[in-house]
């Protein structure tokens, strides 16, 4: 028999960040808005509502998802974790620690979707080449626009996790150099993306 | 979004018969039917969730040496898969070149050739003419700013708008089927003739009926040589202005196959059939080539501000093509 | 005072974890949500409501067609920094399409918004004026806006140098209105209490949301608090109060429950404002040196019907370069719209991308590098009235960007890497510069820890980190012993964070309230005030040295307050800089781009930024805030546009689909920025200028000029899309 509800109300059961809750709500209610308003876990942020900002990234059963695009009743029975769960016993998690030092986030209202992001980034592999950081971080839209900073902030983490994540090559970031030639990336490409070219690491190969 | 109410599916059968209801629609991964109905796009009284029916989520060889996806298996799930990798590499590309990272770990192989057009007349929030919002209505596209997004295909003045869907591309040009099941039966559908043209509905978007569900995509021979290109203002998290799939067979030095297809520029990935035709038995690399790709474009019909697309979709296909012959 | 690279940002933990709230995450007891209803026919009037279905539904406590008529004060109200003198919800008027006609308010957010579809409204639908095609007039003697810049200016005669000029190169150059989108949308969450109004809003200038709201309810300025510890993202955008903030005071007065407005996406490009469509239209003359006679810089902005927004993007003309002959005239076209306002980077963002592409053409034509165009022309003064600067080291900008680009090896135009033809531009980069006065509280505690108050904004920029660390230095501590306390109005008045004035203003404040502070306890001590230094923690006069727990345990005190204002002359509550000179920031921009001309595709390679802004307080967060810049300037060139749509009178996208901002794969990481060593002695005790917006100056103009090296194609119209490079031919 489908689980049926016939009023505008469900209740639903979910782990967030370890913790069992129930909530019930309105069968509109969004993943997202259930963590804000009635959770009050204000971590994920509402940035367009639409899928379009990445702003409300939270990760669902262990993957990234734009937790406006998820009823809550979809929800039900499942793993969530927002940036809230990240840091242990006051311990910040290595990729929080990484957008601090490397300047990642202005504003910081992109922040927690940019952090959960990046956390999955690096579990599934995605971290090979600066350009597949960007390319796989590109979800994520930054007004206040700490783009390098937060590619950055992935590599060093990703570094900072080498024995579960893929290897990071050495840094793209050779000089300028008076010669005014262009720089070459250290894998020999050259650094302007060939939106043509699906090279292997943009597809991101899982491990 | 107005009311409705929710029904988890526990099995397909179910699913297909909730569907029986009027107004109901299918929730899988919800990366469209949200936004539908929160800019009122769609009014379902209704929805049946599908995300949890244990079947559909898989990616299995069929017999004759292809591939059949269950409809449930998440884009990113599809796209690097190893076989999907190494057979369908245009398929894999145009996957990976769609939405983010996020969008396709929620989305589905089976939702997303039911996405609608990205037309902003279609998706604006208040009242607007536009035969597939209020059949009837008009095209407020065809006489507004219609540059980029819109047709140079296929179109006529009842809806000027074209389908956004990547992997929609690829599984045309490989000559995919799109499966369904419906409380009356299935059927295949081939992907090239899945979405609707506006000279035979222009308020319909595809031909699926009112409680149809797709459930698999069968791929069939590989195409290992195939490749997708992507024309677009930011280089990432953007549908295209063009898009183009190519898949080719060389034998003795000489195009023996080639498959082309085109997003963006239609309602429906478009097939280059004509030059499809005239590209056998060219070299790659040679002049010909361009020749044979531009004859696919004799019928193409520019709207009064994106005649450029023109040149930019042959543009496109011959890069795909010339990626296809590298790959 | 020496910058310091290391000084992380203060805030970190809290952003990185979640812990930093926003106006949206705020709740109060009993609080509605709210919607909000906007009108969906551009002009005219409303002529019925049905709200019978709404309310309805359940949920819905009450469907607002209407607002109190607002006090007398409101109309005494200066504007800017109220946005707009029109208030919706007020008649029956109807001026932009969106412009808010009722609100929906439920227990639930979901509630209110199906509620809200089913608001019924009926129109006298009227023609509208589009504003982009409108006729430019001269904005009127009224407005606010028009009054920060002269709308002619005339010095020589331009018209009659330019026709004896040997040499001339002149472009109508244009943008098209562009909306800020902070990745925060505007949130305000109201409440009342005992005829006390407090509002946690995402705002850049806390206090001038006290006033106007205090003003709409003829109430004294203590009788309302506005709280907001961070803004996610500003821009301009929250610079000024928008209607929607005092929609919502209204209405949780009027139904005496909290309310919480948070604004859609959609809304965001129809109820505050963006930058103006612009024309420009600029005329250079020189002799067959180079040397400029005569600049001409007329512009043109869109404006709302109700209030005019003048965007000065003249006046790098006046700024930039040693002319003998300057004219430049401002209009404005009026139409059914919401209003324009300031957004990064008002003024000199839209100047420079016309005249820095003006410029650039006059080199092509004298067939002279344009860094050498820019050298021959260099301004040793303001050109504007000759005043000196208050600091400037633009020569060594250019020196040090050119070589640190590569700029006089660069690879000749067109090269080819694969399918992609390279080019490199670059262009001026400056930006005027405001003061404000400000005020500021320190506090040290007997423990030794250290509280610096006052209600500045939190935008991104870094003055969470910068002003604790300027007491910090000041004090001789550590800044993990450092506090700063913000974002609410009843701390000591702070300037507003835009117009690149904080770092000044605030900066100064605390600077010399530490120094307050370090008066007091020498005051304490019996010592000379103004021979005492600060060591690490201690207090220190010729030989002696005592630590400041000693000091006020000596004393019995708990604590010691110093207080500091950046006061400007003649007690004036904002000004342009130093009186008697002319302050501006500086810079020169390198960009190197690669152009695909068979798919019409324009890619950033990488951009070298150098710049002179006096002293650097903090080297991390400056950085940042170039590249902000950058790529902020980058979607300007490349890709920004929102279209007004001529025959629906509405903007045709209002969301993050229909209009690309750039994201992470558009930015390589070979972005190169650095400061010139510098210290401006006029503006403030830091020697400190501003940066944030100077960042998003000069981008727009020196990609189009990369383009026209890569391609041959001078594109004078943003943004650059593929249609602009396409090689049309079949």
């Amino acid at each position: 028999m489908p689980d049926e509800s016939p009023t505008p109300e469900i209740t639903v059961t979910l782990q967030v960040n370890g913790a069992q809750s129930q909530v019930t709500c309105d069968v509109r209610t969004t993943l997202l808005d259930l963590l804000r308003e009635r959770l009050r876990l204000t971590g994920a942020k509402k940035g367009c509502n639409r899928g379009e900002c990445g702003a409300c990234t939270v990760h669902l059963d262990g993957r990234r998802v734009n937790a406006c695009l998820v009823l809550a009743a979809s929800a039900d029975g499942r793993e969530v974790t927002t940036v809230e769960g990240l840091a242990t016993d006051g311990e910040l998690h290595p990729v929080q620690r990484a957008f601090i030092e490397a300047d990642a986030f202005q504003c910081g209202f992109c922040t927690p979707g940019q952090i959960m992001s990046a956390v999955c980034c690096i579990r599934e592999g995605h971290t090979g080449s600066n350009e597949e950081i960007r390319e796989w971080m590109s979800g994520n839209i930054c007004r206040c626009s700490a783009y390098p900073q937060i590619a950055a902030a992935v590599e060093a983490a990703a570094a900072a996790t080498a024995s579960d994540a893929a290897p990071v090559s050495a840094s793209d970031e050779a000089p300028a150099g008076a010669s005014g030639r262009t720089p070459a990336s250290t894998d020999g490409r050259p650094p302007a993306p060939t939106p043509a070219t699906v090279t292997a690491s943009a597809t991101g190969k899982r491990r | 979004m107005r009311p409705f109410t929710y029904v988890r599916a526990e099995t397909l059968p179910g699913a297909l018969d909730s569907a029986r209801t009027d107004n109901t629609m299918f929730l899988a991964g919800g990366t469209e039917l949200l936004n539908w109905a929160r800019i009122g796009i769609e009014t379902p009284s209704r929805l049946v969730d599908i995300g949890r029916l244990p079947e559909l989520h898989e990616i299995t060889p069929t017999e004759d040496g292809g591939l059949r996806i269950g409809a449930l298996a998440r884009l990113n799930d599809v796209a690097q898969d190893a076989r999907v990798e190494t057979a369908y590499p245009v398929f894999s590309q145009a996957i990976l070149k769609a939405a983010s990272a996020q969008l396709r770990n929620l989305a589905t192989i089976g939702g997303n050739p039911v996405q609608r057009v990205r037309c902003p007349y279609f998706r604006s929030n208040g009242p607007v003419a536009c035969n597939k919002r209020v059949p009837g209505s008009g095209c407020a596209a065809l006489h507004g700013a219609n540059s980029e997004r819109f047709a140079i295909f296929g179109w006529t003045e009842d809806c000027v708008a074209v389908q956004p869907s990547d992997p929609a591309v690829a599984l045309a040009c490989l000559d995919a089927e799109i499966i369904t099941e419906h409380g009356d039966g299935g059927r295949r559908i081939p992907a090239t003739e899945f979405h609707t043209l506006p000279d035979v509905d222009p308020a319909a978007h595809n031909v699926l009926r009112p409680g149809e569900l797709i459930t698999g995509i069968e791929l069939g021979a590989p195409a290992p040589r195939s490749a997708y290109v992507k024309v677009r203002e930011r280089q990432s998290y953007e549908y295209a202005l063009v898009s183009a799939a190519a898949a080719v067979e060389v034998t003795d030095g000489v195009i023996s196959r080639a498959r082309v297809a085109l997003g963006s520029v239609a309602l429906r990935p478009w097939r280059l059939y004509d030059a499809e035709a005239a590209l056998v038995g060219l070299t790659p690399g040679s002049p010909e080539v361009r020749d044979a790709v531009t004859s696919g474009f004799s019928a193409a019909r520019p709207l009064s501000s994106n005649a450029y697309k023109i040149p930019l979709a042959r543009n496109t296909a011959l890069r795909a093509l010339e990626l296809a012959l590298e790959a | 005072m020496s910058g310091t690279y290391g000084i992380t940002r203060q805030d970190g933990p809290a952003k990185v974890t979640g812990a930093a709230t926003y106006a949206a995450d705020y709740n109060a007891e009993g609080q509605l949500y709210a919607v909000l209803v906007g009108s969906s026919v551009t002009a005219g009037r409303v002529t019925g409501y049905d709200t019978a279905e709404a309310e309805a539904e359940p949920g819905v406590v009450h469907v607002l067609t209407g607002l109190p008529t607002v006090h007398e004060a409101f109309a005494g109200l200066p504007s800017p920094p109220l946005a707009t003198r029109f208030l919706p919800m007020q008649n029956d008027e109807i001026h932009y399409w969106g412009q808010p006609v009722a609100m929906v308010l439920a227990d639930s957010l979901e509630a209110a918004e199906g509620a809200a579809t089913r608001v019924r409204v009926s129109y006298d639908r009227q023609p509208f004026v589009n504003p982009d095609t409108a006729l430019a007039v001269t904005p009127s003697p009224d407005s606010g806006y028009g009054m920060l810049d002269a709308h002619e200016f005339r010095k020589g005669d331009a018209a009659g140098a330019l026709a004896g000029s040997p040499v001339r190169a002149s472009g109508t150059y244009t943008q098209p209105s562009r909306h800020g989108n902070p990745m925060e949308p505007s949130a305000i969450l109201a409440e009342w209490h005992d005829g006390r109004l407090t509002v946690h809003d995402s705002v850049q200038h806390v206090y001038a949301v006290r006033d106007t709201l205090a003003a709409v309810f003829g109430l004294a300025s203590d009788k309302v608090r506005v709280i907001n510890p961070h803004t996610g993202g500003g821009f301009g955008t929250k610079a000024f109060i928008w209607p929607h903030e005092i929609l919502a005071s209204q209405a949780a007065k009027a139904v005496d429950r909290p309310v919480k407005l948070v604004l859609t996406r959609q809304d965001m490009y129809s109820i505050v404002g963006y930058q103006p469509l612009m024309e420009h239209r600029v005329e250079l003359g020189a002799n067959e040196s180079g040397e400029l006679q005569a600049i001409v810089h007329e512009v043109d902005n869109v404006t709302a019907l109700t209030d005019d927004y003048v965007e000065f993007g003249s006046a790098p003309s006046k700024a930039l370069y040693d002319v003998p002959n300057i004219s430049t005239s401002q209009r404005v076209r009026r139409g059914n719209v919401n209003l324009s306002s300031f957004m990064r980077s008002p003024i000199d963002g839209p100047g420079t991308w016309a005249l820095g592409s003006a410029m650039d053409e006059l080199a092509h034509t004298l067939s002279v590098d344009p860094l050498t165009l820019r050298l021959t022309n260099y301004a040793e003064v303001s050109p504007a009235d000759g005043t000196p600067w208050s600091s400037k080291k633009l020569r060594e900008a250019y020196e040090e960007g050119a070589r640190r680009f590569g700029w006089w090896d660069r690879p000749k135009g067109g090269t080819r890497d694969g399918h992609w033809l390279i080019g490199c531009g670059m262009a001026d980069c400056t930006q005027g510069q405001f003061r404000f006065t400000s005020n500021a509280r320190v506090r040290l505690r007997a423990d030794g820890s250290v509280k610096v108050e006052a209600g500045y904004t939190d935008i991104g920029a870094g003055s969470t980190t910068i002003f604790p660390q300027i007491a910090a230095q000041t004090l001789g501590l550590d800044i993990r012993s450092v506090q700063g306390v913000s974002g609410d109005s009843e701390l000591p008045y702070a300037g507003p964070t835009y117009g690149s004035g904080t770092t000044i203003a605030m900066g100064t404040a605390v600077h010399l309230a530490a120094g307050d502070v370090l008066r007091r306890l020498a005051d304490v001590m019996s010592w000379p005030a103004e021979e005492v230094r600060a060591d690490d923690g201690a207090l220190t006069w010729r030989d002696h040295r005592r630590p400041y727990a000693d000091i006020l345990r000596a004393a019995r005190l708990d604590e010691v307050i110093g207080d500091g204002a950046m006061v400007l002359p003649n007690g004036a509550s904002a000004d342009a800089g130093a009186p008697g000179m002319s302050t501006r920031t500086f810079g020169a921009m390198f960009i190197e781009v690669g152009v695909d001309p068979d798919l019409g595709l324009l890619r950033l390679r990488r951009a070298t930024g150098v710049y002179s802004v006096g002293a650097v307080v903090n080297e991390r967060t400056a950085r940042s805030q170039m590249i902000g810049g950058l790529v902020w300037g980058w979607g300007m060139a490349a890709m920004e546009a929102s279209h007004f749509e001529p025959n629906l009178g509405r903007w045709l996208s209002q969301d993050l689909a229909g209009v690309p901002l750039p994201v992470n794969a558009d930015i390589p990481p070979h972005i190169d920025m650095s400061f010139v060593d510098e210290f401006d002695p006029h503006v403030g005790p830091l020697g400190a200028k501003g940066v944030g917006e100077l960042s998003a100056t000069g981008i727009a103009a020196a990609v189009a000029n990369a383009v026209f090296d890569a391609t041959g194609r001078r594109v004078r119209d943003l943004p650059i899309t593929p249609e602009k490079l396409l090689d049309p031919r079949m």
